[in-house]
């Protein structure tokens, strides 16, 4: 099968600063697909280059096939919903839905009764008449979303599209835009640099650091069996164990990660650690220890019987929980990347 | 930090305000004026009646009709220039970065700061070095130093209000480079544009120095007037130019502080 989107050994170099390097990646068609990372790890970059807006300076991007180099952005097949959203200013709502298909000649009746059909489907119908400014952010949003499905493109691209909203709203609409990508059957790529939000929206992931992809999985995949303590430590926050603890723990010399939840404390047996301090979150509990001079997190349930800072407790996990990655073992703060 | 809006200023500071706004607008009344008067010789207070003859007069002098014509034609010129060459500076300057950018910002607003009478000796040396005859077009080539300055300047503010990427949504949906020029650019920076186009041209219609400078027999209306006030004949003929000077000055410039009043500029309203 064809993929929707194929970086092929791509790079991007803006003189020195190798924001993309050496990327290689396949999309499937109808994918829900996260490019997650800090900023300035290269996932923008990498959705502007499927967009046209950037060119490779080396490898090149196929799309549905179809070699995208020498393919300007008007001419792709694929429409982006910007971060700021990027409405026009001096159009009206309707207007602005409606140029893609101005652009492409459609007569004035039929364009305009195509937006007005996507501002149903974007639920703000009869705001066709009002003029962007007046819209609130998750409004514009919407239209803004309308506006890049109006032409249909067989892949849509997302760039932090809810970045600029409220908690409440944000929730809300990851729920919308998979529901919408279920119903359309876009491939929809989006970038964020919010683990929540790829974990709880996207087929899969591509954790990206530094230009490079660190790992590519199911959101399972990422969360449960990290392959490094980089995408350990921003996929959630996981207790990265350094190679000494870990060879003491199983006899492997490796890095290793162990997520807070898997942590449980027990009355006899585990392993003894100091707590440290203690925070209560609501639903959960989360305590810090001392543990052999490392400091390890656990979320508890909130009820968990806690002994007073400074005393012992006694602390367990699955063999499976500590989950080794494939990092140099070598020890000190200069490996702690 | 504002203070209160509905405070009221003391008396004191309310006369100041009147005295330094009629010390600046009643000789410019005082022109108006003398534009009606019977007596022709000299400016005589008060005047001793009132005619609208002079009007006719003027109507009917050859010589004002080829200075206004000249002046239409010079800044009409001008300003097309500066629009052109202003918006593409101001579009060079904002979209991209590159090395020396700063500097052809300052090089390209200096004409403005320099004292008018250093702009006009530095042409007027370097027209007679390059061995090029004065002009109609050494005239224009005179204004458009000046009238680029405030075009650029109008234009650069808005490029920058501009955002990019509403470039980059036109593209992305399918608009090339000049469906995106047409309806996304100009609609865009248009009002800034026509607003720095209007500023231009009033800069240009009564310009003096630059122009004594540059022209070779040609007379602008503003050198026509300079001219007529050393003969005393007809004398409220200049007067009656005057007023038509301020008038074609002051209606365009009115025009552009309407069109960039800041909140309802379309780009600035998104934000």
């Amino acid at each position: 099968m064809t993929s929707a989107v194929r970086f092929k050994n791509v790079c991007r170099h803006f003189g020195a600063i190798r924001a993309v390097d050496g990327l290689n990646l396949e999309i499937a068609p109808g994918e829900f697909f996260a490019l997650l990372g800090p900023s300035g790890s290269g996932k923008t970059t990498s959705l502007r280059l499927i967009a046209g807006f950037e060119r490779p300076t080396a490898g090149h991007i196929e799309i549905f096939g179809e070699r995208a180099d020498a393919i300007p952005p008007y001419r792709r097949n694929v429409n982006t919903v910007f971060q700021d959203y990027a409405l026009f200013p001096h159009l009206s709502v309707l207007e602005n839905v409606a140029y893609g298909l101005k652009m492409k000649g459609v007569a004035k009746k039929q364009r305009l009764a195509r937006a007005e059909e996507l501002l149903e489907l974007v639920q703000l119908p009869g705001y066709g008449d009002r003029s962007p400014a007046k819209l609130s952010g998750g409004q514009r949003q919407r239209v803004a979303l309308a506006r890049a499905l109006v032409n249909e493109p067989k892949v849509l691209l997302l760039d932090e599209p809810l970045g600029a909203l409220d908690l409440k709203l944000r929730e809300q609409m990851q729920e919308e835009l998979k529901s919408l990508q279920k119903r359309l059957a876009i491939t929809f790529v989006f970038v964020t640099h919010d683990q929540g939000e790829a974990l709880s929206m996207a087929d899969r992931i591509a954790v990206f650091n530094e230009g490079k992809i660190m790992q590519v999985g199911t959101p399972e995949e990422i969360y449960r069996a990290p392959r490094s303590r980089f995408v350990a430590d921003f996929v959630g926050s996981s207790n990265v164990l350094p190679p000494d603890l870990v060879e003491r723990l199983t006899g492997t010399r490796a890095w290793a990660s162990l997520r807070p939840e898997a942590v449980r404390l027990v009355s006899r047996g585990g392993h003894s650690a100091t707590l440290v301090s203690s925070s209560f979150l609501g639903a959960q509990r989360r305590a810090v220890f001392d543990f052999d001079g490392f400091q390890i997190t656990a979320l508890l349930a909130a009820d968990a019987k806690l002994p007073e800072p400074g005393k012992t407790a006694r602390l367990a996990w699955g063999e499976s929980d500590l989950h080794l990655m494939e990092d140099e073992p070598v020890d000190g703060p200069e490996g702690a990347a | 930090m504002r203070s209160d809006p509905n405070a009221r200023a003391p008396l004191g500071l309310k006369l100041a305000a009147a005295a330094g706004l009629l010390f600046m607008h009643v000789p410019i009344l005082l022109i108006f004026v003398y534009a009606f008067t019977t007596e022709e010789k000299s400016y005589q207070w008060p005047p001793p009646g009132f005619t609208l003859r002079w009007l006719e007069v003027t109507w009917n002098r050859v010589d004002v009709w080829q200075a206004l014509w000249l002046s239409v034609q010079v800044a009409t010129v001008a300003t097309l220039l500066a629009m052109l060459l202003g918006t593409l500076c101001a579009a060079a300057v904002s979209r991209t970065r590159f090395f020396g950018r700063e500097t052809i910002s300052l090089l390209v607003i200096l004409p403005i700061a320099l004292p008018g009478i250093i702009t006009g000796i530095a042409l007027r040396s370097a027209f007679s070095l390059a061995d090029i005859p004065f002009s109609f077009w050494t005239i224009v080539l005179g204004h458009a130093t000046f009238c680029i300055v405030v075009v650029y300047n109008n234009a650069v503010a808005r490029f920058r209000r501009t955002a990019g990427n509403l470039i980059e949504a036109s593209m992305d949906l399918g608009a090339d480079g000049f469906q995106t020029l047409r309806h996304v650019i100009m609609p865009n920076i248009g009002t800034a544009l026509l607003a720095g186009g209007m500023l231009a041209f009033a800069l240009s219609f009564d310009e003096v120095i630059v122009t004594t400078f540059t022209a070779g027999q040609q007379q602008t209306l503003p050198i026509w007037m300079l001219e007529e006030l050393v003969r005393p004949r007809e004398r409220p003929v200049t007067n009656v130019v005057a007023m038509v000077v301020v008038l074609v000055t002051f209606l365009p410039i009115l025009g552009a502080y309407y069109l960039t009043r800041g909140g309802d500029s379309p780009a600035a309203a998104e934000k």
